[in-house]
């Protein structure tokens, strides 16, 4: 006899998390509609707009469920895109150097702060918060005025729109495609995978493993801390591919940049259901958390008077709101023991 | 027939800066044998045990497995032998499905992803053949504390293992689940396992267990065939007395009739699932009330159920005969209850400040945030209790971690003197204090009862309550099963009764 | 004298004695007039004033943090977005909702009160959630981190609000004739009224209890909760005050700007009195000078023309190696490089034995 799965914490939240999307996106279609929020353009923009954070998320997912937290990301994305921005325009690297350069940024920054809170025991959230000075701060060493991306190369994998089956009708009957950049596709891609990895592999179980009890997992002979150094080498390298995506999108690179990026990256995997005690989380779910974040911005910005700050209130306040919520029902459960 | 040795552990020694927590201790486990493991506390069960599974290094001494000498470096060393252990706590990730703990670290792959069909199928016919109730694609912290034991067994038997030990399994289990588990060891013995089973309950080892061996002060005591060792010869091995010797220790108390005085405190069918049986207990003025049994048979407990340091669910409590509700331990002290708890480190030291602040803490905490004590009357205090216990240390601003355990404990207990409490409760006040300062510790809980203290005193050294006490609870896996009084007050009087009925 | 040695070294502030010392070094070898004092106009100037002026409002931090992470055990990290809540409060209030006035359109006294209410109020939502929903503290102020620029954002509708009025700018300036800033009379006031409360009262010892040992503190009738909720909400209420000292120092509320990156300085600055940052003992006066070192070392790195927006740069790296070395994994292979061999698997065990099952 099968007994029915019953209901845990987590996917309570994801519930939420995904009729939270639905509902706010359906509001926003009924409240917008004639500002074109309908429209199945509006819809892929979301992708459009976040392929780079929905790439870093997906790190930031892996390193939460061990337990952990990285807040460089934000700094390593605006480290990235100033650096491709330098190499590209100040020492004619091409962008396929850049790619290679953007993603060993990212690979860097996984390597050191993986092995201080691996091997070293040091709090994840210290080490991150140093990584996240130190890029910022070497973002602005690079150069302190804006460098705008003119390489041909590049700006030709920014530009280059791949049209859907499906669109909409101009006035005059003609059908307007809708359209999506390679960065999208990537950014689907890197989902896919990630979400195979941490069903299908070794490492993802022990990801989750980890999270759940790390003596256990230790006494079960899973390797720990060589786990842990992965998660967070993975983590830097998604920041780094996903710095550079974000670069695609911006076509510059400037101090400012990305500013409060690892904050939606965290907001995104905890309203997506992941722990922030760790063990649990799933890249499905931090989609969800990404497409919030999108339709929030969506909704302000359609919505035009309010200020962008509103964004990140509304974000704050959200994650606010699913942090209370898991700490309520993680102390029902222990009351139900 | 004789059964083949399946473990042989021979003239295992181990010891530690300062103590030797095993001298030449011997243990052998027969194939398909279920095998108790007993001592009181520093006996040396959880040290040779760790020097088993390889969390401490074997000193000296052999191991051999099968015939074949072998020495294990790490658990995973241990459990690639075939050892496997199951803790009380037990060793799995809650977060995980049933499946997927059974199979974690050997997951059977397909193309070299998971296989999840696989690994589901698989562990449901494992949890069929044991007999266990579980759905193998549950979340892990969803099953009970009971069946997560069985499926950490599970796993050690799917995995092959020779030799099974279990950590003191039954603690937080109710009857029937101590059934189940008893029937799945059962299970095992057809099959050949070994079990070595650590536990304390008396009844549980005379139901399911073959021998048993007894350790105490880190030496063995001796191996026995349980039917051939009744209760009270358990008992009195365990505690290194000799049921023949009847010593008799003088009472140093003057024998009071206690019945006269004033009730202090009461409780009435008290109790916490889990911890402590429903309970009854009197305390008036000036008893002085021993709490006998066997370690872990409840006597800590009781006495943290009536402070409410563990809140009880159960019963109802009365000072002074008026009803109290008893919250947070504050309550407690203000009651006028003072509480010395059993593990000092844990739950008593605070290593950091020094001796001073940790004798006036509790005074303090009573007087409130907004009545701080002055310095002068807080260097009095101290040098007050430094004195008449003879604590050692440099200066009272000597932060306690660099006392010695004895001296620690020393301060502990001058911080609950200090609060002047009408009920004082005692949790093994003089484990780790030398001899001559034991028998200052007995005089001064005589010299507080004649003074009309009331006080709970628990201790593993029976002299030592039959010096003091003028009423003795027993308790047995965890519940109080008998109380002595007056003539009953007599060592094979208490022994017997923490040995119970003979089987 | 090798005894009177080793007494000087084990004293609690030796430590950031020593670092202070070290930085002010290398203060007066790239600045050779670093310790220079001037008067003019009835004002005293010098670098080295500078830097006692400048360091006021992260020592005012430094005090509130350093109650946190000993109780707690954890970090705010909400305190530079607190000091812009309450500068847009202040300024807002004091603006009656222009951006720019000339004179008070309310009460000063209302401005201040409302200023160090909203602090506190940030205090005590940090506070709820790491003492009663026992959410990491890190994670908790992470909230506001974000939040509370924006929040101060709205509050000032998005723009600067100026106050340019003379009497504003005193905290941040000089009262009356006094040849000494203004804001350090306040860091020195902030010091001494915690100071008195923590000592005066027993809240000191409670915190210090409850953060070495939070289960025997509870056996002894301590309410852990409740001082570590009060110790958020003291942070929180210290941050106000910072942020008032900054507000005023520029007449105006910047809510991108105010304490930018100054919850690092101030996490370092307790880091740097010696305060362990996982709880336990602490030492005010450690922080205190912490902080000056902190300021010290930022007047250097300007001096060496590194730019404000490098300086984090060199703050994360000191900031590593710090943790690095209070790292426990760390010391120990430290001491097995020194005391070879069995050292490790010694003291494993004897870890083991401390912490093990009692049997």
């Amino acid at each position: 006899m099968k007994k029915r799965k019953s209901l845990n914490a987590s996917t309570y939240i994801l519930i939420i998390t995904i009729l939270l999307f639905f509902v706010m996106y359906a509001a926003g279609m009924i409240a917008f509609k004639d500002k074109g929020f309908a429209k199945p353009q509006m819809f892929l923009n979301l992708f459009i707009s976040n392929a780079g954070l929905l790439v870093i998320a997906m790190g930031e997912t892996i390193v939460m469920i061990t337990g952990g937290i990285d807040i460089s990301v934000g700094s390593v994305t605006a480290l990235v895109c100033m650096t491709a921005a330098n190499q590209m325009q100040n020492h004619g690297a091409s962008a396929w150097m850049a790619v290679v350069i953007s993603l060993a940024i990212g690979l860097a920054f996984g390597l050191v702060q993986g092995y201080l809170v691996a091997y070293l025991d040091i709090q994840p959230f210290i080490v991150t918060l140093a990584g996240m000075f130190f890029g910022r701060g070497m973002t602005s060493v690079i150069s302190t005025d804006m460098i705008s991306i003119k390489n041909e190369q590049f700006l030709s994998w920014a530009n280059h729109k791949i049209y859907l089956p499906i669109g909409t009708y101009s006035k005059r009957g003609k059908f307007l495609p809708a359209y999506i950049y390679p960065t999208v596709v990537i950014a689907l891609i890197v989902l896919v995978l990630i979400i195979l990895i941490m069903k299908y592999t070794k490492f993802g179980r022990s990801v989750y493993a980890i999270g759940g009890n790390v003596s256990s997992a230790m006494m079960m002979g899973l390797n720990v801390r060589k786990t842990k150094l992965k998660a967070y080498v993975l983590d830097g390298f998604l920041a780094g591919l996903g710095g550079f995506l974000f670069a695609l999108n911006s076509c510059s690179g400037f101090v400012e940049q990305a500013k409060g990026f690892e904050m939606d990256a965290i907001s995104s995997s905890v309203i997506g259901g992941t722990l922030l005690s760790g063990g649990v989380g799933l890249p499905f779910g931090t989609l969800f958390g990404v497409l919030i974040k999108g339709t929030i911005s969506s909704l302000i910005t359609t919505q035009g008077t309010l200020s962008s700050w509103w964004v990140r209130i509304t974000l704050s306040a959200l994650l606010c709101f699913f942090i209370v919520l898991q700490a309520i029902l993680i102390s029902m459960k222990k009351k139900k023991k | 027939m004789e059964n083949e040795m399946v473990l042989d552990m021979h003239d295992i020694t181990k010891s530690f800066p300062g103590v030797k927590a095993l001298s030449h201790v011997d243990f052998t486990l027969r194939k398909g044998e279920i095998h108790a493991l007993m001592g009181e506390n520093g006996a040396g069960k959880s040290t040779l045990i760790k020097v088993l599974t390889g969390v401490y290094e074997l000193e000296a001494g052999v191991i051999r497995m099968d015939g074949k000498n072998i020495t294990n470096h790490s658990p995973q060393e241990a459990q690639r032998n075939r050892i496997s252990t199951v803790y009380q706590e037990v060793n799995l990730c809650p977060n995980l499905t049933v499946a997927e703990n059974l199979f974690l670290g050997r997951e059977p792959r397909k193309f070299g992803l998971i296989d999840w069909k696989s690994i589901n199928k698989k562990a449901a016919k494992i949890l069929r053949k044991l007999r266990i109730e579980v759905s193998a694609t549950q979340d892990l912290e969803e099953c009970s504390i009971a069946n997560q034991q069985m499926i950490a067994i599970a796993r050690a038997v799917d995995m092959k293992c020779k030799v099974l030990i279990l950590d003191e399994p039954t603690s937080s289990l109710d009857e029937d689940e101590v059934s189940k588990l008893f029937a799945l060891m059962r299970d095992l013995k057809k099959q050949g396992v070994g079990i070595i089973f650590v536990t304390h309950f008396l009844e549980q080892v005379y139901e399911v267990c073959d021998r048993i061996t007894v350790l105490r002060n880190g030496e063995l005591v001796g191996a026995y065939n349980t039917e051939d060792l009744p209760r009270i010869k358990l008992v009195s091995r365990m505690m290194g007395k000799d049921f023949d010797d009847l010593a008799d220790i003088k009472s140093l108390y003057k024998q009071k009739d206690y019945t006269k005085a004033e009730t202090i405190v009461r409780a009435e069918g008290l109790g916490r699932k889990g911890s402590i049986k429903p309970f009854d207990m009197t305390i008036r003025k000036g008893e002085v009330l021993g709490l006998s049994g066997l370690l872990g048979s409840g006597r800590s407990e009781l006495v943290r159920a009536v402070y409410g340091a563990d809140k009880p669910d159960s019963g109802f409590l009365y000072v002074h005969n008026r009803e109290t509700k008893i919250n947070t331990p504050l309550d407690a002290m203000k009651s006028g209850m003072a509480y010395l708890p059993e593990d000092r480190k844990r739950d008593g030291v605070i290593a950091d400040l020094s001796v001073r602040e940790n004798i006036i803490l509790a005074l303090q905490a009573k007087k409130g945030m907004f009545k701080p004590m002055g310095k002068k009357e807080m260097e009095e205090a101290a040098d007050h209790y430094i004195d008449i216990l003879q604590i050692k240390t440099p200066n009272r601003e000597t932060p306690v971690r660099s006392l010695s355990g004895g001296n620690q404990q020393k301060v502990i207990i001058a911080r609950w003197l200090l609060t002047n409490p009408e009920f004082l409760i005692l949790d093994e006040p003089t484990r780790g204090i030398d001899v001559g300062t034991k028998t200052e510790i007995q005089k001064l809980v005589l010299e507080l009862a004649d003074q009309g203290m009331a006080v709970a005193f628990i201790s593993s050294e029976i002299e030592e309550m039959l010096r003091t006490c003028s009423r003795m609870l027993i308790m047995r896996d965890g519940e109080k099963v008998d109380e002595l009084t007056g003539n009953q007050l007599s060592q094979d009087g208490i022994m017997n009764a923490i040995a119970g009925g003979e089987d | 004298m090798k005894k009177k040695l080793k007494r000087l070294t084990e004293m609690n502030l030796f430590m950031p004695v020593i670092c202070l010392l070290a930085v002010l070094l290398i203060n007066v070898i790239t600045t050779p007039g670093f310790f220079r004092i001037t008067m003019n106009q009835g004002v005293l100037y010098g670098y080295i004033i500078d830097v006692i002026n400048r360091a006021s409002e992260l020592v005012v931090l430094a005090v509130g943090m350093t109650l946190v992470t000993a109780a707690s055990g954890g970090q705010d990290i909400s305190v530079g977005a607190v000091m812009a809540v309450s500068a847009a409060i202040c300024c807002q209030i004091l603006s009656g909702g222009e951006a720019s006035v000339t004179s008070y359109q309310n009460s000063m006294i209302l401005a201040v009160i409302a200023a160090l209410a909203g602090a506190a109020l940030c205090g005590a939502f940090n506070g709820f959630l790491v003492a009663k929903l026992n959410i990491q503290p890190m994670v908790a102020t992470l909230i506001l981190f974000t939040a509370g620029r924006g929040i101060a954002q709205l509050i000032t509708k998005g723009q600067i609000t100026y106050v340019r009025v003379d009497s504003y700018k005193t905290l941040g300036g000089y009262l009356g004739k006094s040849p000494v800033p203004t804001p350090i009379f306040a860091a020195a006031l902030v010091l001494l009224v915690v100071w008195l409360i923590l000592h005066k009262t027993s809240l000191g010892l409670y915190i210090e209890s409850v953060g070495v040992n939070s289960t025997a503190s509870h056996l002894v009738g301590l309410n852990s909760t409740m001082i570590k909720f009060l110790t958020y909400v003291i942070c929180g209420l210290l941050a106000g005050v910072a942020g008032l000292i900054a507000s005023s120092r520029i007449y105006s509320a910047d809510a991108n700007n105010i304490g930018l990156n100054l919850e690092m300085d101030a996490i370092l600055a307790v880091a740097l009195g010696g305060n362990v940052l996982g709880g336990g003992k602490f030492s005010l006066m450690g922080s205190v000078i912490g902080a000056y070192t902190i300021q010290s070392l930022t007047t250097t790195l300007y001096a060496m023309n590194v730019s404000a927006d490098q300086l984090p740069v060199y703050k994360a790296i000191v900031v590593i190696v710090i943790v690095t070395l209070q790292s426990p994994v760390f010391r120990k292979k430290m001491k097995t490089l020194r005391g070879k061999g069995g050292g490790m698997r010694k003291s494993k065990e004897r870890a083991a034995v401390k912490g093990g099952n009692q049997v």
